[in-house]
């Protein structure tokens, strides 16, 4: 990967680098910034100090190293940015050069690291299983216990933190309900084929989103494929360093979709959909799948667009009226661009008054695991969040992607905000079902 | 002197927070918004109350160590880059508004509140702070006061220094000033007040800001003129003034400019003609509803290919907040963006702008247009990549060449964006020799030492 002895960002094509002319129009869109009024916490500053990296005037350090960490990878930066700065692909090279290099190593963040990104992430069926294990510590008793005990707070590096945003593990996942209930509901003349990424925590944790999203589009005349062989996107991978395991992940899953034989390739998680759509750009370089990952990215839609695009059909039927509002997750508003689409699909909801929230796409501190490595700003982002949600005064709040989901409905808890969070196509699938009671 | 006396002084006051010295934060407070000027500061001090600020600044004036203020760093002369080893005293944290008083129409605050922050709250109290800087979502209204910005409503409502009613400041040697008031008459003594609207850093430091409020209009239009030809649009500025109507908007883009806001908003502008007006009225809803119908049978008759008319206030506000990105929009074409600040008599505009297009030809460099014209203000902006010296120097001769003309056609080298380090060495050629040794002697009054801000408008 830096075999002529570069580091990342020198190895960066320099117009990438070079692309930032400091305007500071991104500035009052960024979280970190806004918190601390530091310009090595904005994007310009955290570019700049890319770019001097890149041209041998500083070198990286661990002040550099903490600086991307504390960095949401949120993307609002690149969004407000009127001179197309790709900050997507600046922040992986960043972190993943801090990576190389080890900067912030520790025997406690390399074993949890190894832990998750090397092991954990690296297979889903791993995943299943430590799932399964969760949930029987869930429903035990055992976790009750646990944390009275207060044994979570000697756990190392914020990892006691991590349990009550643990969420809670489902009976079944995804590919026991597709294959026990859903698959036979397939429409028999079906207009779109298309497949879907179960995800990870959405696989084991909100493999009802799954469910929903699978009915969803049976509804609209799409028969859904569930390829065994996908593995989790690579996402958080990427997004920590872990360039390589990202790359592995992609190939599998281009492997095991064939999406040159799709009309779509559906996701129905921000974060996720904003990684495998840049699969494209992760195999630039890979003589192999170049081309392949090209039409993948060409293929993927997140299920709310996909609905959109399809001019979704509205449920009939009459629900009692309820009053709901929307949170955009970053990698859905800010990586893929998809805004309108979700507020679309709420809005077909028969019953459904959509109330806008105040600052909706501002990062609710989820942000992959950065509530967990950085527990003070999250919280503060999240306490931000919930305030907003208590003015609308609405009792749902829609969001599609699982790591909000978590972190609003603890938010909720913290807060005293009492929310239910669900994703809009659980909404629209609900819906669905009601038109002939009994169908699911 | 040695930097480490220095910041063992400063610490002494200011908590360890505020006083930055890693290499990551002097690299990061090196620059501002404009191209290729940095220096490497030797330490960067965040006061978070105006006495700090004047200790900051008597500890410097002691040791004569170099001081530039700075707010969020947009500014596009290089004025806020510091000077080698000197400190970036930030005034980002003095961000209260201290006071609204509508009685008065008046709004105090401190210097590091952003622009759009003054405009949300005085709008919320149904009242108007019209100056709209480009960067108004980041810069802070110090930064708009020493620069003495102006925006895309200055053909009617004036600039910064049109709503400054009274400062306080910091002066070099740590002595607070406050001079003006909330009265809207006060002839007591020179107007010192002024001396410090476009100072840009040099006379001292501004800590806080009586504004003046207006009103709010209670209707506005805005209106998108199509043209295939540059000069047209120019002519039509020129029309609608000569027929004593002054809308609060006349912006112009011209084609490479509108290729690139369009390609970032992607709210439908027309990418196939060579320049687009957009134009905007305020005011009473009656006679809003007839200046924009006069103005668009000017803008016909002046040759536009076809006038659009913003269906809503909404659209017309995207149309607005669009024309904002226009200079930060251009670098998807090329990694270094050079921005001129020329601005002329209104009635040399057509001139001007031809001028342009043809240095542009003339030296084979890319040039995108855009501006407050109905301020006879241009922005031609060089597209250019700094690490190609060739093409540099042939940028620097064009835009020698345009500061030049528009000497000429009695306009100045910058009308808004201020001298800095930039344009320093074009300033003796608008001035003369009086006015430059009357700015210098102004300097040594106010500041003898020379830590404000030095080499900065002037050696
Ligand atoms: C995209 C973009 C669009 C822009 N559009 C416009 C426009 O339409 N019109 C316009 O006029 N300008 C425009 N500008 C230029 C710039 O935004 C303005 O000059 C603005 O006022 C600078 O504010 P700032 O807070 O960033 O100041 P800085 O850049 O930090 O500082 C500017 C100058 O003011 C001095 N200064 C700052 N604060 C203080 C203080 N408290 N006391 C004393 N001196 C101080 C600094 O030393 C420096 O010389 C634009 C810039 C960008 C990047
Ligand atoms: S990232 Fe974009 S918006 Fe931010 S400073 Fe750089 S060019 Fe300007
Ligand atoms: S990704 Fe988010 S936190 Fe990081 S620099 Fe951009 S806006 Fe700021």
């Amino acid at each position: 990967m830096n075999d002529n002895g570069l580091n990342l960002l020198e190895n960066l094509d320099y117009s990438v680098v070079q692309q930032c002319m400091h305007c500071g129009m991104c500035l009052p869109a960024c979280p970190t910034y806004d918190a601390t009024l530091l310009e090595r916490s904005s994007p310009r500053g955290r570019i700049a100090m890319m770019r001097a990296i890149a041209d041998g005037d500083l070198q990286a350090s661990k002040v550099f190293a903490e600086e991307m960490y504390f960095c949401l990878g949120c993307l609002a930066c690149q969004t407000a940015c009127p001179a197309g700065v790709d900050y997507a692909t600046l922040f992986e090279n960043a972190r993943a050069e801090v990576e190389r290099q080890g900067l912030l190593n520790s025997p406690v963040r390399d074993f949890v690291r190894r832990w998750t990104l090397g092991w954990l992430f690296a297979k889903r069926s791993r995943l299943h299983r430590l799932g399964r294990s969760l949930r029987f510590f869930q429903r035990s008793g055992l976790q009750t216990l646990v944390r009275k005990s207060g044994l979570l707070r000697l756990m190392p590096w914020g990892l006691g933190a991590l349990e009550p945003l643990t969420p809670e593990i489902n009976e079944r996942f995804t590919d026991q309900l597709y294959r026990q209930d859903l698959k036979k509901k397939n429409p028999s003349a079906a207009k779109y084929q298309v497949a879907l990424l179960a995800g990870c925590i959405q696989d084991i944790a909100f493999a009802e989103v799954n469910a929903d999203t699978i009915c969803a589009l049976q509804h609209n005349h799409c028969e859904v494929l569930l390829p065994e062989a996908q593995e989790c996107c690579g996402s958080l991978h990427g997004h920590n360093g872990e360039l390589d395991t990202a790359k592995r992940l992609a190939r599998i899953n281009i492997d095991a979709f064939n999406a040159e034989d799709l009309d779509a390739v559906i996701v129905n998680s921000g974060g996720c959909g904003s990684h495998i759509k840049h699969y494209e750009h992760l195999l630039a370089d890979d003589a192999e799948y170049a081309e392949r990952a090209k039409e993948w990215s060409r293929k993927v839609r997140d299920i709310h667009e996909f609905l959109v695009e399809i001019e979704l059909r509205t449920p009939e039927c009459k629900l009692p009226a309820q009053q709901v509002t929307y949170h955009e997750s970053c990698h859905l508003k800010h990586g893929q661009k998809v805004s309108d689409a979700p507020r679309e699909v709420l809005r077909a909801v028969p019953g459904l008054q959509l109330i806008e929230l105040t600052e909706a796409d501002w990062c609710c501190g989820s942000a992959g695991i950065y509530n967990i490595t950085q527990p003070e700003m999250s919280m503060q982002l999240l306490d931000r969040k919930m305030s907003h949600v208590r003015a609308t005064g609405a009792k749902i709040v829609a969001t599609g992607n699982p790591g909000c989901a978590i972190q609003i409905a603890h938010g909720g808890q913290r807060a005293d905000v009492p929310v239910q969070v669900v994703h809009p196509v659980s909404l629209l699938a609900a819906a669905y079902r009601a038109e002939k009671q009994g169908e699911s | 002197m040695d930097n480490l006396a220095l910041i063992k002084g400063l610490a002494s006051f200011l908590r360890e927070d505020q006083l930055l010295t890693s290499d990551e934060d002097l690299s990061v407070y090196a620059f501002d918004g404009t191209a290729m000027l940095h220096n490497r500061p030797a330490c960067v001090v965040l006061p978070e109350r105006g006495e700090e600020v004047a200790q900051i600044l008597a500890l410097c004036n002691k040791k004569a160590v170099p001081v530039v203020a700075r707010g969020s760093g947009t500014g596009l002369a290089g004025g806020a880059v510091p000077s080698e080893g000197g400190v970036v005293l930030c005034l980002v944290r003095l961000n209260k508004i201290i006071e609204l008083d509508a009685a008065n129409l008046v709004m105090v605050c401190e210097p590091g509140v952003l622009t759009q922050k003054v405009a949300d709250e005085a709008l919320a109290a149904g009242l108007f702070y019209p100056p709209d800087p480009g960067s108004i979502k980041i810069s802070t209204i110090g930064g708009n006061v020493a620069n003495n910005s102006g925006g895309l409503r200055g053909l009617k409502y004036g600039v910064t220094r049109d709503y400054v009613m009274g400062l306080e400041v910091v002066l070099a040697d740590g002595q607070i000033l406050e001079t003006g008031n909330k009265c809207v008459k006060d002839v007591a003594g020179f107007a010192l007040k002024d001396l410090f609207i476009g100072s840009e850093g040099m006379l001292g430091v501004i800590t806080k800001v009586i504004l003046k409020l207006v009103p709010a209009p209670a209707s506005k239009k805005t209106l998108l003129g199509l043209y295939d030809d540059m000069t047209q649009a120019a002519e039509t500025v020129s029309a609608i003034i000569e027929n004593k109507i002054i809308p609060c908007t006349l912006e112009f883009l011209d084609r490479t400019t509108i290729e690139c806001v369009e390609s970032y908003a992607k709210i439908g502008l027309p990418t196939d003609c060579e320049a687009v007006l957009l134009m905007e009225v305020d005011g009473h809803p009656a006679e809003v509803d007839e200046q924009a119908a006069q103005i668009e049978k000017i803008a016909r008759q002046g040759g536009a290919r076809e006038v659009r008319l913003a269906a809503t206030v909404e659209e017309g506000l995207r149309l607005a907040s669009a024309r904002r990105t226009a200079f930060s929009a251009l670098a998807r074409l090329a990694p270094t963006v050079v921005l001129e600040d020329v601005t002329v008599p209104r009635s040399e505009l057509a001139r001007m702008v031809a001028y342009v297009q043809g240095v542009g030809e003339r030296h084979q460099v890319k040039v995108g247009t855009f501006g407050h014209m109905g301020d006879g203000n241009l922005h031609p902006t060089f597209l250019c990549d700094e690490r190609n010296k060739e093409e540099m120097a042939r940028v620097e001769k064009a835009m020698e060449e345009v500061f030049s003309f528009a000497v000429e056609l009695g306009g100045t080298i910058t009308g808004e964006h201020g001298v800095g380090l930039a344009k320093k060495s074009f300033l003796p050629k608008q001035l003369g020799p009086v006015g430059m040794d009357v700015l210098k002697r102004v300097k040594i009054a106010f500041d003898p030492v020379g830590i404000l801000n030095p080499g900065n408008m002037f050696d």
